[in-house]
This record gives C-alpha cells, sequence and structure tokens, in this order.
C-alpha cells in the first residue's frame, strides 16, 4: 500500500532532486511512526526520536513518506513537533483503536456504564480545559483532580435537577423506560465514592470511573500525575490538547449536531454566575448555569 | 376526549397530583427505615430483639452530627458511637453481636448492594393528558464521599434529613434567626429540655449553611469567570462574615447564660442538660471558625487565578467550549441520545494501544529458558583501598594525657584555672591551651549523659566573678573540680526505671 501511493510521487520526484528514496529512508520513517506510537517518549528524552523530528521538518519527502506510513498503518498525523512528538491518533478501524470492550466490560454491556465512563472523559476534558482559549492555546497545561472532576460534574448536575424542580414538572423518570431517562440523573443517582473491602476505589462509583478514565488517559501520554492529592492531580500535555483539539472534540461535536442540537456560542464565557433573582437557598450550588 | 379523561382521574386536578406525588416520595424516603425491621428476620441469627429503624435513626442523626465542613463523618467513629445505642437493646448478647448489627443498620442505610448505592421507588401519577404514568424515583439516605486525605466519609443527604427532624427544607438564614430567638427565650426561662432541643437544630442548620458555602468556594476554584467577583462573590463573602460576627456575638451569649444556668442549677438533670448544650454551642462556634478561615483564604485564591487566566495574551484561533458546547448541552439529553455524543468522543479522544503480537517461536524460547539462578551472596566487593591521613592534630596524645592528669583532681579539693594553666606552662608552652579548652569545656557538663552512661566523676568548672589574669588567656578565673556521681545508685535506678 505504501508502494502504491508513493511509486508515483518518488518517481516525479527523482527527476527534480538528486537523492531517491532508498530503503534506509523508509526504515527510518518507520523508525519515526514506531517513535510516535509510544506516547510516552518525549524527543527531548531521545536524541534519536529528535533528529527524526528534525528531519521530518527539514525534509518535505521524508515527511511525506513518514506521513504515509502512519497512514498505512490506519494512523492519523495529528502534529509532528519537538514539543508533542510525532503525535498520531488512531484511525476507528486500526488495529491501535481501543474499543470500549476492552476498557471496560461492563460498559459493553449497560447503557448507563457506557455512557458514565464516556461523560468521565469528556468532563476530564472540559475541566483541563476549562475556557475556549485554553484549548486553542499551545502553551496552556491544565490540571485536573479526580474528585474535582466528579465534584465538577456533579455540581453541573444539580444544576439540572433545580432547573427541573423550578419548572414545576413531575421530572422523575417513566419506569421501564430506561433510554429516555435525562442523562444528568444518571450520574447524580450514582454514589461518588463508596467503601471497598479492600481499600480500593470502588470501580461503579463516578469518581472509580473517573480515576479509571484518567489512568487511561496517562497510559496514553495525554495526562502526567503530580501528586495524590484530592484523589490524584493530574497535569495535560500538549498530545491531550491536540487529540481533544482535532479528535474527539470534533466528533463529538458532529454527534450532537446530527442529534438537532445546536449549542449557540458567541464566545463569551459559558460558566456564568447566577443571575441576582437566586437567592442562597440550599443545593443552590452556584455556579453553572448551563447556555 | 377530555370526558373519558377527567372521568379516568380520582384526583380533581393536576395540583392534588402533584401534592400526591410529594407525599408519596416522602414516604418512599422512610421505607428503607420500616425495611430494616422486615429484613431482620432474613438474617442468620436471632436479632428480633434489636429495633432496626431506631438505631437506623440514631445512626443517620450521628453521622448529621458529625458532618464536618470539609469531609463527612467518619465510619468508624459513627460505628463506634452508634455501639452503646446497640448494646442497651440487648445488654445480654456479645458485643461481636452488636458491632454486626450497627454495621447491617448503616450498610443497609447506603444501600451497599446496589450499584448505585441508593434507593428507588415507583410511584403512578396522570400525565397532563391523563394517561397514567409509573415514574422512579431515586433517593439516598447517607451517601459517601471523598475525604481529602483519600479516604472515604459518610455524609447524609436533605432527604435523610427532612426523614430525620422534617422541616428543614426552608431559608437557612431566617430559620437560623428564628431558632436562635428560641433558644435564648428558653435559655432564660429555664426550660434546658427545649432549648437542647433548639440548640440541636440550630446545629443542623449551621451544618447546613457551611455546607452551602463549601460548594460555592470549591467552585469558585475552577474558572474566574464563572463566578462574579464583581459583585455577587464579595457580597456573599461579605454576607458570610457579617453573619459569622453575628454568630459569635449570639452564642458566647448563650454560652454566658447556659454556663450561668449550669453552675446555678441544684437539680442534677439540670446540671446535665446544661453541660451539655454549651458542648453544642461550642461545637457551632468551632463550625464558625471553620468557615471564617475558608472566607479569608478566598481573595488570594481569586486573585492568583486571575493572574493565571485573564492577563494571559488571547489567543488568535478560537477554540471549542468543551463545557458550554459539548457537556452542557449533552447532560440534560435523554441517555440514549447523550451516550451517542459521549462515545464519539470517548472513541477518540482516548488515544491509542499497541497491540502485544507474540510470535510462537518466541513464546516456546521464553517458557523453555530455565530461570536465571540468581548469585546467593551476590557480587564480590572489591577490597577498599585504605590511604593513611597525616595526622594534623593540635595536640599529641602525650599533651592530653598530661592535661588530663592536671585535671584529674580530687573531689574535695577544687582548684583555680589560674593555677592549673602556671603548672601546665610548666611542664609545656603549649599545654596551656588545652587546658584552658579543656576547663571551658567542663563549664557546663553534661550531666545527664554522664550519669546514662554510668560515670562515676565528672568534671566541672565554675566562675564564681573572680577575673583571670595571664599573659594569654582572658576571661573568667574558673573554679576547676571534679563531681562524684553515684554509680551504683544510678545503675539501681536505671533497672527499675526500665
Amino acid at each position: 500500500m505504501i508502494d502504491d501511493d508513493y511509486d508515483a510521487p518518488s518517481a516525479g520526484e527523482t527527476a527534480s532532486r538528486p537523492a531517491p528514496i532508498t530503503p534506509a529512508d523508509v526504515a527510518d520513517a518507520s523508525r519515526l511512526v514506531s517513535f510516535g506510537l509510544q506516547p510516552k517518549l518525549l524527543p527531548a528524552r531521545d536524541a534519536e526520536y529528535a533528529e527524526l523530528i528534525r528531519r521530518y521538518r527539514d525534509d518535505p519527502s521524508f515527511a511525506r513518506l513518514a506521513d504515509a506510513v502512519a497512514t498505512g498503518l490506519g494512523l492519523i498525523v495529528l502534529e509532528v513537533s519537538a514539543r508533542a512528538g510525532m503525535a498520531v491518533a488512531a484511525d476507528e478501524e486500526s488495529v491501535f483503536a481501543v474499543r470500549m470492550g476492552e476498557y471496560s466490560r461492563r460498559a459493553a454491556s449497560e447503557s448507563t456504564d457506557r455512557f458514565l465512563h464516556g461523560l468521565a472523559h469528556l468532563a476530564v476534558a472540559a475541566l483541563a480545559f476549562p475556557r475556549p482559549e485554553d484549548l486553542a492555546d499551545d502553551g496552556y497545561l491544565g490540571r485536573i483532580t479526580v474528585n474535582g472532576v466528579d465534584a465538577f460534574v456533579r455540581q453541573a448536575c444539580r444544576k439540572l435537577e433545580q432547573q427541573a424542580d423550578e419548572t414545576g414538572d413531575n421530572s422523575d423518570p417513566v419506569s421501564d423506560a430506561p433510554g429516555l431517562e435525562a442523562a444528568w440523573r444518571v450520574y447524580a443517582r450514582r454514589s461518588a465514592t463508596g467503601a471497598t473491602k479492600d481499600a480500593r476505589r470502588l470501580a461503579g462509583s463516578t469518581i472509580g470511573i473517573v480515576g479509571k478514565a484518567v489512568s487511561f488517559l496517562v497510559d496514553s501520554g495525554f495526562l502526567q500525575k503530580t501528586s495524590d492529592d484530592s484523589g490524584g492531580t493530574y497535569r495535560t500535555t500538549a498530545r491531550y490538547q491536540l487529540q481533544v483539539r482535532d479528535m474527539a472534540g470534533g466528533a463529538a461535536m458532529a454527534e450532537l449536531l446530527a442529534l438537532g442540537v445546536v449549542p449557540v456560542s458567541d464566545g463569551s464565557a459559558t460558566l456564568l454566575p447566577p443571575d441576582d433573582s437566586d437567592d442562597l437557598v440550599t443545593d443552590a450550588g452556584l455556579p453553572f448555569h448551563s447556555v | 376526549m377530555t370526558t373519558t379523561a377527567e372521568a379516568a382521574r380520582p384526583a380533581p386536578g393536576p395540583a392534588a397530583d402533584e401534592g400526591l406525588a410529594r407525599r408519596l416520595r416522602a414516604l418512599a424516603c422512610t421505607a428503607p427505615l420500616h425495611d430494616l425491621d422486615n429484613r431482620k428476620a432474613n438474617l442468620a441469627g436471632e436479632y428480633a430483639v434489636y429495633g432496626m429503624a431506631e438505631v437506623a435513626l440514631a445512626a443517620i442523626d450521628l453521622v448529621t452530627l458529625h458532618m464536618d465542613f470539609d469531609t463527612g463523618a467518619d465510619r468508624d467513629q459513627v460505628l463506634a458511637r452508634l455501639l452503646p445505642r446497640v448494646a442497651a437493646q440487648a445488654p445480654e448478647r456479645e458485643w461481636r453481636e452488636h458491632e454486626r448489627v450497627s454495621k447491617w443498620v448503616l450498610e443497609s442505610l447506603i444501600n451497599v448492594g446496589s450499584v448505585d448505592r441508593g434507593f428507588r421507588a415507583v410511584y403512578g401519577t396522570f400525565g397532563s393528558d391523563g394517561s397514567y404514568v409509573r415514574r422512579d424515583y431515586d433517593f439516598k439516605l447517607i451517601e459517601e464521599v471523598p475525604g481529602p486525605d483519600g479516604g472515604v466519609y459518610l455524609r447524609t443527604t436533605d432527604e435523610a434529613v427532612n426523614v430525620l427532624v422534617g422541616a428543614l427544607d426552608t431559608d437557612v438564614t431566617s430559620a437560623q434567626i428564628a431558632a436562635e430567638v428560641k433558644l435564648e427565650v428558653l435559655i432564660r426561662r429555664g426550660r434546658l429540655a427545649d432549648a437542647q432541643l433548639a440548640a440541636e437544630q440550630a446545629r443542623y442548620r449551621t451544618v447546613q449553611y457551611s455546607e452551602l458555602l463549601r460548594r460555592a468556594l470549591e467552585a469558585t476554584r475552577r474558572n474566574v469567570r464563572a463566578v462574579d467577583w464583581m459583585e455577587a462573590v464579595p457580597d456573599l463573602i461579605a454576607e458570610a462574615l457579617e453573619h459569622i460576627a453575628d454568630r459569635y456575638r449570639h452564642e458566647n451569649a448563650i454560652l454566658t447564660n447556659i454556663r450561668k444556668a449550669r453552675d446555678e442549677s441544684e437539680d442534677v438533670e439540670h446540671k446535665r442538660r446544661a453541660a451539655e448544650l454549651v458542648d453544642i454551642v461550642k461545637d457551632c462556634i468551632r463550625r464558625h471558625t471553620q468557615l471564617q478561615t475558608r472566607l479569608l483564604e478566598a481573595g488570594p485564591l481569586f486573585r492568583a487565578e486571575q493572574d493565571r487566566q485573564a492577563f494571559a495574551a488571547p489567543s488568535a484561533r478560537s477554540g471549542l467550549d468543551l463545557y458550554g458546547q459539548l457537556l452542557a448541552p449533552v447532560l440534560p439529553l435523554p441517555l440514549e441520545q447523550a451516550s451517542a455524543v459521549t462515545t464519539a468522543f470517548f472513541r477518540k479522544g482516548i488515544g491509542l494501544r499497541t497491540p502485544y503480537s507474540v510470535r510462537l517461536t518466541d513464546l516456546v524460547d521464553v517458557l523453555l529458558t530455565p530461570p536465571v539462578e540468581r548469585e546467593h551472596l551476590g557480587a564480590e566487593l572489591p577490597e577498599p583501598d585504605l590511604i593513611s591521613t597525616p595526622d594534623d592534630s593540635r595536640f599529641s596524645d602525650e599533651q592530653l594525657e598530661a592535661a588530663l592528669g592536671l585535671l584529674d583532681l580530687p573531689a574535695d579539693a577544687p582548684r583555680r584555672l589560674s593555677g592549673l594553666l602556671a603548672e601546665a606552662r610548666r611542664v609545656d608552652p603549649d599545654l596551656p591551651y588545652l587546658v584552658a579548652l579543656l576547663a571551658v569545656h567542663a563549664a557546663s557538663p553534661g550531666v545527664g549523659t554522664a550519669y546514662r552512661q554510668g560515670e562515676e566523676r565528672l568534671l566541672f568548672a565554675v566562675d564564681d566573678g573572680t577575673r583571670l589574669h595571664d599573659d594569654e588567656f582572658g576571661g573568667a578565673d574558673l573554679i576547676v573540680g571534679s563531681a562524684l556521681l553515684d554509680a551504683v545508685g544510678m545503675a539501681a535506678d536505671r533497672t527499675e526505671a526500665s
């Protein structure tokens, strides 16, 4: 496949360029991709990696060769830079993609658990990049804690619960129609944490689910643990920002638009303070008003 | 159409139905408590003597009272405090069983067996179009929350508080004032039993109030723009500080009043109740202090976050607003649709994994390779090359011996330092320095150390104000002597002590 793609351009280039592509070049390009497949490895820590990155940026034909190798393996190149290394994402069909069933067996069979695991990932990203500017700014480092992510989603759920109460309608979900229940109820209902016999996190609790998401992201080279405070404190890496910005955010957005929900943004802050009419009442929580 | 619908409805209107639903939900909250007494028969053993609902209410009570500002109640503490009540119900049974019962009640209130760790009640209502709908009502009584130390703590939910004291779902501030006034009046009239009840209620409200502020402050930490720092939060802080100041005044006044009641009262029961009240009010004051510390931290926190978030140069690119455009719109969606969005995010946002692939020949090799035998003693250590360092001591061993010989004074005949120096100078011109050094060192002898080491005598030096007249040294002409230590007696003391 690589040959098919690249025979023609390389043949054309040989006329204008003195150096034809050799098997050694292909080996180097593949080596670069293999570095990219080790997400925790950074060019700053490995001289060979750094050299290949430099070559990718300086030599367009080598860059195209490396891109082709990646494409052939079912990878999408997000960025090649000294800070992120060769940041690649797995195509949905590729052997490198992670499936829900491999991630959590419960999530594969239970629709509520599937949602909770997905929401945990979305919430981690939302809290790691709370403002649109943070997601756009290459230099931004997000910081999250496991307990913080849980508290953040719970607060949003509480706000929705309050709104439901205010409208006065009976908002308790209808029995025997689990798919129609509002999503926030599923999260609010699940216990935040729980005591277990062996002092580990309760896997089914929301903190357990967020904790699993976070430790998986650490293995993906997206987060780095900085301390054990608040259930684990982490900071983001350049790769995570790229992955959220260029892959996940868009995919989720497209799905949302397909459902006919069009969130309109004028660029102003969406995490708004409560309006003046809100008195301080029990459970008001503040300040997350949804758009 | 309307007539058939109306005929099908037993209740006269939607409002009545709404009230019915509310009452059904309130009723549902008590169900787990009744359920305990029904289920106790299923437990292995004879547990009929225990009043499980009573234990459960006591547990809810304990958790509510021990909920702290930062965390919740400690599980072990709650269990420990619950034990006396359980024990009182069946004093002849052994404590292990009491412990089992309290644990069972607490775990049932958390509903440990279910994945949500909560309860669900199903009830029916009529919809606006007259159709009959069954609905799920999910609630928790005691929930487990994470503590700052990573432990799991217990908190009672609002539902549980309602079951416990009822009608607490009111405006915190006004209820607080009412409770205070009531308390003062009751104390003045000497009705301490009622006063205790009022004080406890006041404490519940204090807990609620701090819970509210805890959530608010936690939220400000996340996004500066999320909170109105121009008006809302400063107002909130000012209000809270005023509230605390006010409460301090009030509670201290109440404290003085109860203390008076406690000390003047003749009745033992009165005295006891007053003492309990003092404890409750003290606890209230403690909680206010905690609250105030939090409030003082709010300002610096805002400024630091403001620096980080607001003063950075704006980016040219516009990013996706993950909360506003994704998370917030997803949460109100029905589960099925929301799940489609989150799953899409999950698939694309999780990163990649390199699959393991094993070649059969490698596998065979790996499995057939005998484990590497480790050398039991490890590698041999190289013989260290030692080089003798040149002797650069200021004084030789002979000099030290001579100096110590000079200072080996009989216990009953101390000498002046000047005499010792003169004698030393006659032997060796360098020796006075060593003698002076040892004498100064003896000015504050380590009596305790000598005592512990079982020394029999100890050199000491005392300054009596006489000046030293010497060509080489200045300072005080110390009196140097030997003190005898009672080594045998000390040894005996030591063995006794150990």
